[in-house]
């Protein structure tokens, strides 16, 4: 049984496993992006998101209780000051795993990491009006899928825009609506249109967290036309 | 040493092997909506590093 078996070790001592996360987070906290490969992408992510929690709220044992962990006064630094006002209050998932491929090499999975307010940029896809669901909602899902849409996608993208940019605000909500716009227009058009083209963009555009949700559309679609 | 009491046959082999290797799949390929070409499903694209309609890799860290 793998109770109380949680996380990976890496094929890593403890010490060189501590070590390996901490210079990990400290690249992750001064570059806001990095690659590695995808088993210490996702190793990363529990060990510094609690972190990034701790960094909200500025005191000397937090300071000294961050610094246990990453080891680096730099990444210390940088973490109260620069990253925490960024991710203001975000309420966890400071983090984007994106798989990339394999490497030549070794042929190991691949993984771009990065912090979330630092890159948030909008998925431009079929699929970003798509409700969260959960387990067991399967049959009211269709009803509210009509209904988000619209509402999801416009009062995020000014918001977020503006936070990442304080000295610039005053020109990016402009370009921010722009794009939503621009963003809300071709999923209409094509599933007016071409609605088994748009089944495949939908397919197609589903990240790893939505496998759920994917598989299931095409059969939406189809129902329709 | 512990050696093989029978000779393996041909066909004993080649029975294993149709089981293993017709086991075996292609990952699902689909193509990129930036630029087209082939690319595995939830994975950046390998020719332009586009993901979800934003770049996510450069080219040059690409594999």
């Amino acid at each position: 049984m793998r109770h109380r078996n949680k996380g990976a070790k890496l094929g890593r001592t403890q010490a060189h496993r501590k070590a390996t996360l901490a210079s990990l987070s400290s690249a992750l906290i001064e570059h806001k992006k990095i690659t590695t490969t995808l088993p210490k992408a996702k190793a990363l992510r529990p060990f510094i998101e609690p972190l990034i929690t701790r960094a909200k709220v500025d005191t000397t044992h937090n300071r000294r209780q961050v610094f246990r962990h990453l080891r680096s006064k730099d990444a210390v630094d940088s973490l109260f000051f620069d990253v925490a006002e960024v991710v203001g209050d975000r309420p966890g998932g400071y983090t984007r795993i994106i798989k990339i491929g394999r490497r030549p090499g070794d042929g190991a999975e691949m993984a771009m990491i990065e912090l979330v307010d630092y890159n948030d940029v909008k998925p431009d896809t079929g699929s970003s009006g798509r409700s969260r669901t959960r387990r067991g909602s399967g049959k009211g899902r269709r009803k509210k899928k009509d209904s988000t849409p619209a509402t999801a996608q416009e009062p995020e993208t000014p918001d977020t825009a503006a936070e990442e940019t304080p000295a610039a605000a005053a020109e990016t909500p402009e370009a921010a609506t722009d794009e939503a716009a621009v963003e809300e227009a071709p999923p209409t058009a094509e599933s007016t249109e071409e609605p088994k083209q748009a089944a495949a963009d939908d397919v197609a555009d589903a990240d790893g967290t939505d496998v759920e949700a994917s598989g299931a559309d095409p059969d939406d679609e189809k129902k329709d036309a | 040493m512990a050696n093989p009491k029978r000779r393996h046959s041909k066909a004993r082999t080649r029975q294993r092997r149709s089981k293993y290797y017709n086991s075996l799949k292609n990952p699902e390929v689909m193509e990129c909506n930036n630029c087209g070409s082939p690319k595995v499903y939830h994975r950046a694209c390998p020719s332009c590093g586009f993901y979800r309609g934003r770049k996510v890799v450069e080219h040059t860290e690409l594999v």
